[in-house]
């Protein structure tokens, strides 16, 4: 049945695209994790300031919409400085529970921040290709490529690569790895740890608010947003594997496709309940994740 | 000593603090309403005893058991909207659907339990919030059993004694709930349970080894917690006499944290603190009420980074200044380490034990029997896999192949804790103390291996203590006292439990030359009194003036065994230490 297969096709895209937004949220949680062992709750939270930013440089400031983009991610940087400084930095050699719950303390500012500066009714920010036609897209095999969706995608796929070449081939990028893998170590050789964790949360709410940024025209900006976005990212990162970047993407990818067929062959209402289910049951059952490897504690 | 001097010595005594506590509480509950009497302020303080009373079970499974729970909300709800169902839809008696409630809570509670045996820390947190958010969707969308977002109204309150027909006797009935769960709570703190739920909380690992069942204790916590939760959420319900979905949300299970950190989590009386304050507080800010969570938000981490202890921690600075220090009495009977077992006879035999890791071959096919009242040492370089067996006898590693047999008994594959059960009591080589309890609270959970009544326990405890010679610390935080005495109580923690094989890792590592020789001495004394004790040590005039009896590893193989002179003695074990013939035997 061609009809059914175009209809597949476009859901196993839709779910791809929306997967590969929980990726790009879900690597700002295993950057932050692997420099520090925090999960840091708040991750959704960059990606819906992200948001709200570009919408207020680019329809309230009216700026050119890409110049608004660069503006919103420089404000970024200094949103993921003063959070290290305020929330992980006075915490660091606590356990992590106190961690945690600075955290969710700090999506819980952030959110009704957002709520108390912009209100309650949601936003609508431009994709980043405008046509007049409303959205843009090109129609292949009976399915309908949306823009954004494919630009979404293509983010993704160049912000891994680049990753990846960052981390093996340049000395700052080592330079975080031995800090992520063994602290004091990498202070003994001389690496300023404060100033590459600082770095890796910078960076994280780069991404984060990137995202934010790409999905806004998808869904609308509300201060709710980040929060949803967040937890199904974390939920990519434990199926993936915690720490393991392969993981959170290919983890961001499944949940997004299930969530996409869910919805449509399932239930439409418990649509973001699917992938919490699928998070309970793989903790259950692989709770080291895909890649994820078992540690034991040693005595 | 008489039960009553240990109750004295203890502090089990009606002028406790928290008994004085209970019976002002009771003052308080019975003015309270009759001071504020308007309809709202009535309303207020019904809320304020419902998310009391729920911030109550966070401090059984987060204060105590050190487990985290962003679900509260949801056992909340089932407790609501049972009793919500049950005296509008179904039409039964108000008790019998709290009843019902609690059941569900108790159920959802061990689902949501057992989940912790696998995992800790961030998954946790995660797996308990999205058990917050199904609950939501469900309570939600499922509207023909739940109302939906409309809620439920007209819901009835119990009768009790008398029908409680206001708000004034309803706040009474509901501000008495509280007051009772807040002293079970309390009182759960030091009993058995509670201080097997704190050895958790400090260190999972030793309070496993030590004989705790940690997966029943955790499961334990996350249903006592659920079942109070609910508890709450009956109460609020029955006072508003409406609910809906929003205020079992996960923004509430936030709150309920929120209100447990602000208050003390590990306190009884700090959780109600944090909750008033956190409910009449939205209340004193109305003004500001646009910007009351962001407030929330901030305080969450104020609290965090300047107050770890809550605003408990701060009322506790201040009772300790009249605190009076209690001193242990002196033990009325010994230790009755060693067993009732003939001397001589096998007591560990280990057959082919091979462990590996990865490609690693710790222990490599090693064989040998401990015999009962015998010091058996177990030496060799570093890296020989002399930690690996300790581990692999306690139960935390299991052997890749390879037969252990105590007491007559295949114990491989049998968690640490039914290890510890069946006899033997083990040291950590790095130490693994309750660092937050004191050494009293430490040694009680290793005499709490042997079953029996409390005062049995106290009496091992107490004796333990008194036989490392630690009685005028004991009601120090361990985290405060020097290295030397925290090495005794891990000694005294040990055997408090009274075992018939002890196993020390390292006993003397990092001790001084006195505190080594008044080690040699109580370990002298524990044989002397029949205690068997497999020891792995560096230092070798330790061993030979305690052992009689060693093994000897390297690379994971048996190289030799015999008694102590015997084996320093053997070519093959000075080569294993020295590393060349020539250079041991000083050619």
């Amino acid at each position: 049945m061609p009809e059914s297969l175009s209809m597949n096709g476009q859901l196993l895209f839709a779910g791809l695209a929306i997967g590969s937004v929980y990726a790009l949220v879900a690597l700002g949680f295993v950057m932050i994790f692997r420099a520090t062992n925090v999960v840091n709750f708040a991750q959704g939270e960059f990606s819906m300031l992200g948001a709200y930013f570009l919408f207020m440089l680019w329809h309230g400031l009216e700026l050119n919409y890409f110049a608004a983009i660069l503006v919103a991610l420089l404000i970024m940087v200094g949103v993921g400085l003063i959070f290290e400084i305020t929330v992980y930095y006075p915490l660091r050699n606590r356990t992590f529970l106190p961690v945690i719950i600075a955290t969710i303390g700090a999506s819980i500012m952030f959110q009704n921040g957002a709520l108390a500066v912009f209100g309650p009714s949601p936003e609508k920010v431009r994709p980043v290709v405008e046509t007049t036609s409303g959205t843009g897209g090109i129609m292949l095999a009976g399915v309908f490529f949306d823009y954004q969706y494919v630009i979404i995608l293509l983010v993704t796929v160049l912000l891994v690569g680049l990753q990846y070449l960052f981390f093996e081939y340049t000395v700052l990028g080592k330079k975080m790895q031995a800090t992520s893998q063994d602290k004091d170590m990498a202070r003994l050789l001389g690496i300023p740890v404060a100033f590459m964790i600082a770095l890796t949360f910078i960076y994280s709410s780069l991404l984060g608010g990137l995202s934010g940024m790409l999905v806004a025209p998808i869904f609308f900006v509300t201060h709710k947003m980040g929060a949803t976005l967040g937890l199904k990212a974390f939920a990519a990162t434990i199926c993936g594997g915690f720490g393991d970047v392969r993981g959170a993407i290919l983890g961001g990818l499944a949940l997004g496709v299930i969530e996409s067929f869910g919805a449509a062959y399932i239930s439409a209402i418990y649509k973001d309940g699917f992938s919490f289910l699928v998070l309970i049951l793989f903790l259950l059952l692989r709770p080291q994740g895909i890649f994820g490897e078992k540690v034991a504690e040693k005595a | 000593m008489s039960s009553n001097e240990i109750k004295k010595a203890t502090g089990f005594h009606w002028l406790r603090p928290g008994y004085l506590a209970l019976v002002l509480g009771a003052v308080v509950v019975i003015l309270l309403p009759l001071l504020f009497t308007s309809r709202y302020t009535t309303n207020l303080l019904i809320l304020c005893a419902s998310w009391g009373i729920a911030t109550l079970g966070l401090v059984v499974v987060l204060g105590y058991t050190g487990q985290i729970s962003l679900a509260q909300a949801a056992f909340y709800g089932l407790g609501a909207y049972a009793v919500a169902l049950g005296t509008t839809r179904w039409g039964v008696d108000w008790w019998l659907a709290l009843i019902l409630g609690l059941a569900a809570a108790v159920l959802a509670g061990a689902v949501l339990g057992s989940t912790t045996l696998k995992l800790g820390g961030h998954y946790l947190a995660m797996v308990t919030i999205c058990f917050q958010i199904i609950y939501t969707l469900i309570n939600t969308n499922w509207i023909a059993v739940t109302g939906g977002p409309d809620g439920i109204s007209n819901i009835k309150r119990p009768p009790f004694f008398v029908p409680l027909n206001s708000a004034q006797k309803y706040a009474w009935f509901a501000l008495g709930a509280l007051l009772l769960v807040a002293g079970l709570v309390w009182w759960l703190r030091d009993t058995a349970l509670g201080r097997a739920m704190r050895a958790i909380r400090e260190n999972e690992l030793a309070a496993e080894a030590l004989g705790v069942d940690t997966r029943r204790v955790k499961v334990i916590a996350f249903i006592l917690s659920a079942v109070i939760a609910a508890l709450g959420g009956a109460i609020y319900a029955s006072g508003y006499l409406y609910i809906s979905p929003d205020s079992f949300n996960f923004d509430h299970a936030v709150a309920f944290l929120a209100m447990v950190l602000v208050g003390g989590s590990e306190s009884a009386l700090g959780a109600i603190l944090g909750a008033t304050l956190l409910t009449f507080l939205p209340e004193w800010l109305r003004d500001l009420k646009r910007i009351y969570l962001v407030i929330y938000g901030c305080a969450i981490i104020l609290v965090i980074v300047f107050m770890p202890e809550g605003l408990w921690g701060y009322v506790k600075l201040i009772g300790r200044r009249f605190a009076r220090t209690a001193v242990l009495p002196s033990a009325r009977g010994t230790l009755r380490v060693g067993g009732r077992g003939m001397a001589g006879e096998e007591i560990l035999r280990v057959e082919g034990l091979v462990k590996h890791f990865g490609g690693v071959k710790a222990v490599d096919g090693v064989d040998f029997s401990v015999r009962r009242g015998e010091v058996h040492a177990l030496i060799g370089p570093n890296g020989s896999g002399k930690t690996t067996i300790i581990n692999l006898l306690s139960g935390l590693y299991v052997p890749s192949a390879g037969r252990i047999r105590f007491l007559g008994r295949d114990i491989v594959g049998l968690r640490p804790s039914r290890i510890a059960h069946a006899g033997m009591a083990r040291s950590f080589q790095n130490l693994r103390l309750f660092r937050e309890l004191s050494m009293w609270e430490n040694v009680l959970v290793g005499a709490q291996r042997e079953v029996g009544s409390e005062a049995d326990t106290q009496e091992r405890a107490v004796a333990a203590i008194e036989f490392v010679g630690a009685s005028d610390k004991a009601h120090e935080i361990c985290r405060n006292l020097p290295y030397g005495h925290q090495k005794l109580v891990e000694l005294a923690r040990a055997l408090a439990g009274e075992p018939d094989l002890l196993l020390l890792d390292e006993p003397g590592a990092g001790l001084n030359q006195t505190e080594k020789q008044e080690l040699v001495r109580l370990l002298k004394r524990l044989n002397d009194m029949g205690l068997t004790i497999l020891i792995v040590e560096h230092d070798m005039s330790l061993v030979s003036s305690v052992a009689s009896v060693a093994t000897v590893l390297n690379f994971g193989k048996k190289i030799a065994e015999g008694t102590v002179d015997e084996v320093l003695r053997h070519h093959g074990v000075v080569e294993a230490y020295l590393g060349n013939r020539e250079v041991a035997l000083g050619v």
